[in-house]
């Protein structure tokens, strides 16, 4: 709890100065990744991420230590000449994509390790400084390190803002963007040079291996939560906020542990609750909008068949019959008598299940609906009436009273089904 | 320039893994999934760090078992977040491998007093260190190195497994409907290819790591897949770069003294590098001018 308090309460300046250096690495991240992301091309992110690390130990073998400039240039080199050998080889031999990313990820890393390993035989003793950008260390960062990385995240960030139109049209409809006369292949490379810089500033915290998480997943997770873009953004570099403050805590009280696993556990239980519990597209409640619908289904068709029973002049159905109309259905047709008992659209009395006064109405709009449907699919569509039955089920638990309107009109309000049934109507009605 | 057998034990076990890897990896390459088999090479992770925890040794049945267990969980947790949640394919796959990535490293780090397993070691593995670690019986009988008898048994499940399935691999990777029609269970065969994959990948990652595993199930194959048209030399291709890569990987490794796992990937690259400068198409000025391509494809 001691470290707990002293670390969020930023005492220590080198603390504050890390979680500075975090916070403005994980929104510059998280703002180029949710772009590539859009994009669909968050695999390149990973390809880039493992491909500076060849540069890295260039930057190391020229400078003779962990030089910051000399790294982050060789960093950015590499991975500019990853992104352009794919886009290449993706313009001038039948790979496919996929295969191109994986082959440029494991050739550029294996080149690194190549690298490493000899740098690790010839003794020096910065050496071991270097290790740490393959997990990450986000508490090594030094200050004058930090000075370099944060102002790098700024320029992103700036960058990004400023001509967020401009790759906003890059990411949602490049063509068109281009006949109105934006020069969209410098737009690309722009960004390309962004996410560049975004992998090589992000190892230094998250390590070579897991760059691609910071930058795939809160743009994903944040997808679950809004359609519009900026309050994407926002919530994307919030997620990677903190996640990384939570991650640079646990690797502070750990000494032993590196930041990056952590930063990227805390963004993926993030990612999973999204997944989960967002409205509209969580799994939690797209399922629960499935059952309500297929319930809704059931107590329509149970109306349904109560209806063409008073059409028939029977006042009321048994359960039995009801059984036998819809075979295996047992359990949902008791749930159905139940939920319209309760709304007061029937009543059961013995084994005997009747229609009431707003049942009778609602169960005419259904009927309504599926035989206006009928009507349509055979009348306009030219499709043989005894086709359009199938259609139909399942039309007329969607089909909404605007369209309702539409179709009678369209129909010139028929009173004929193709099946030479009646279009009940409440002027015309049985009761 | 020597070869002795400390040598030959290396390129052949460097050269078994690097066709295992290759098989695999072309059916891969052909199902677009190759950044499906970099995936499971990392979300092995966690399941050889709990396999070695739970039996205290490295060479492990556990080992293997959690392994096959975590790689199939992560095709499973990958076709889950693209189905399920409706995530896009590459950003589950990006999701997936880095949080079992992840949970492995810190894993690592939990049981660092009692798993003596390397970060580094895992990552890039160590096959020179090969011909020393011998496979020794009770009776004090020595069979030779251990990994070398891995790779073999690994090599002939996969050789076996792809003489086995070869009509049903060939089909769901081409023409995944109509092999469905046949009724051959596509998801079953997917799944039998995914586990073999993890299981080619932890047999391994002792030697070469897991990562560079990953190269060997990808370069090669997209290597020889420039140079042919039809299945049958890309696997011979695939198998023929395999055996290069070893021997020339070594040799580059001991005259550099660096990683030798490493330097079979940089061969490997450098091979496909090659091959995509030849193969790929020719900018328009080495062409020449007399040569004008006809409009419509008249």
């Amino acid at each position: 709890m001691d470290d707990f308090i002293y670390f969020f309460t930023f005492q220590d300046p080198s603390v504050a100065w890390v979680v500075i250096g975090i916070t403005l690495l994980g929104i510059g991240s998280a703002y180029v990744g949710t772009f590539s992301f859009l994009d669909k091309k968050a695999l390149l992110g990973d390809a880039i991420s493992h491909a500076v690390l060849p540069g890295i130990c260039m930057g190391f073998i020229l400078a003779g230590e962990k030089n910051p400039i000399y790294i982050v240039t060789g960093a950015f080199l590499s991975g500019a000449f990853a992104t352009f050998l794919s886009s290449w080889l993706k313009k001038n031999t039948k790979l496919s994509e996929d295969s191109i990313i994986a082959t440029i990820l494991s050739v550029f890393f294996g080149v690194g390790i190549v690298m490493l390993t000899a740098l690790q035989k010839s003794g020096n003793p910065e050496i071991a400084g270097l290790n740490s950008f393959i997990f990450g260390n986000a508490i090594g960062i030094s200050e004058s390190d930090l000075l370099i990385y944060g102002g790098l995240s700024l320029t992103i960030i700036l960058v990004l803002t400023l001509l967020l139109k401009e790759f906003r049209l890059m990411v949602f409809d490049p063509s068109f963007g281009k006949a109105i006369g934006f020069p969209i292949e410098s737009i690309r490379f722009l960004f390309n040079v962004l996410m560049i810089l975004a992998v090589v500033i992000g190892i230094q915290a998250i390590g070579v291996v897991l760059m691609a998480a910071l930058l795939i997943t809160p743009g994903a997770a944040a997808r679950f939560w809004t359609d519009r873009l900026n309050p994407l953004l926002i919530l994307a570099a919030l997620f990677s906020v903190i996640s990384g403050i939570l991650g640079t805590y646990i690797s502070f009280v750990l000494p032993q542990m590196p930041t990056g696993p952590w930063v990227v556990v805390f963004l993926s239980l993030i990612a999973l609750i999204s997944f989960l519990i967002s409205p509209k597209s969580g799994i939690i409640f797209r399922f629960l909008s499935r059952k309500k619908y297929l319930r809704k289904t059931h107590r329509d068709h149970l109306l349904k068949a109560l209806y063409k029973a008073l059409e028939e002049g029977r006042k009321s159905m048994t359960i039995e019959e009801i059984y036998e109309l819809y075979p295996y259905q047992k359990k949902e047709i008791n749930q159905s008598i139940i939920d319209l008992q309760k709304s007061k659209y029937i009543v059961q009395s013995q084994n005997s299940i009747s229609l009431q006064e707003p049942g009778v109405s609602e169960a005419m709009r259904i009927v309504r609906l599926h035989r206006l449907w009928e009507l349509y699919l055979n009348e306009s569509l030219k499709i043989a009436p005894d086709h359009v039955h199938e259609s139909a089920e399942q039309m007329e638990h969607l089909l909404t009273p605007e369209l309702e309107a539409l179709l009678e009109k369209r129909l010139n309000f028929p009173s004929l089904d193709p099946h030479q049934e009646t279009i009940p109507r409440e002027k015309n009605d049985l009761r | 320039m020597i070869f002795d057998s400390n040598a030959f034990l290396i390129i052949f076990t460097g050269a078994l893994i690097a066709i295992s890897c290759g098989f695999l990896g072309v059916f891969m390459m052909l199902r677009k999934m190759s950044m499906t088999g970099d995936a499971i090479s990392h979300a092995v992770l966690p399941g050889i760090v709990i396999g070695y925890f739970v039996s205290g040794s490295q060479r492990s049945l556990e080992v293997i078992i959690g392994a096959g267990l975590l790689g199939i969980l992560a095709t499973l947790m990958i076709e889950g977040l693209r189905k399920k949640a409706k995530v896009q394919l590459d950003a589950s796959i990006g999701i997936t491998f880095t949080l079992l990535f992840a949970i492995g490293i810190i894993l690592i780090n939990l049981f660092a007093y009692k798993v003596d397993l390397d970060q580094e070691c895992v990552l890039y593995g160590e096959i020179a260190y090969l011909p020393i670690d011998l496979w020794i019986t009770k009776s004090g009988l020595n069979l030779g190195p251990r990994v070398t008898w891995l790779a073999i048994l690994n090599f002939l499940f996969v050789v076996g497994f792809i003489y086995l399935l070869f009509k049903e691999l060939i089909l769901t990777s081409f023409d995944e409907g109509f092999s469905s029609v046949m009724g051959i269970p596509a998801k079953g065969i997917n799944l039998a290819l995914m586990s073999m994959v993890s299981y080619t990948t932890v047999s391994s990652f002792e030697s070469v790591g897991a990562i560079l595993v990953v190269a060997l199930l990808v370069v090669p194959p997209a290597t020889a897949f420039l140079w042919s048209k039809s299945l049958m030399p890309l696997l011979r291709l695939t198998a023929a770069l395999g055996i290069l890569i070893a021997v020339l990987g070594y040799y580059l490794a001991y005259w550099l003294d660096s990683s030798i796992a490493g330097m079979m990937v940089t061969v490997a690259g450098g091979f496909f590098l090659i091959s995509a400068l030849i193969k790929g198409k020719k900018p328009s000025w080495l062409k020449g001018t007399t040569k004008v391509e006809s409009p419509l494809g008249i």
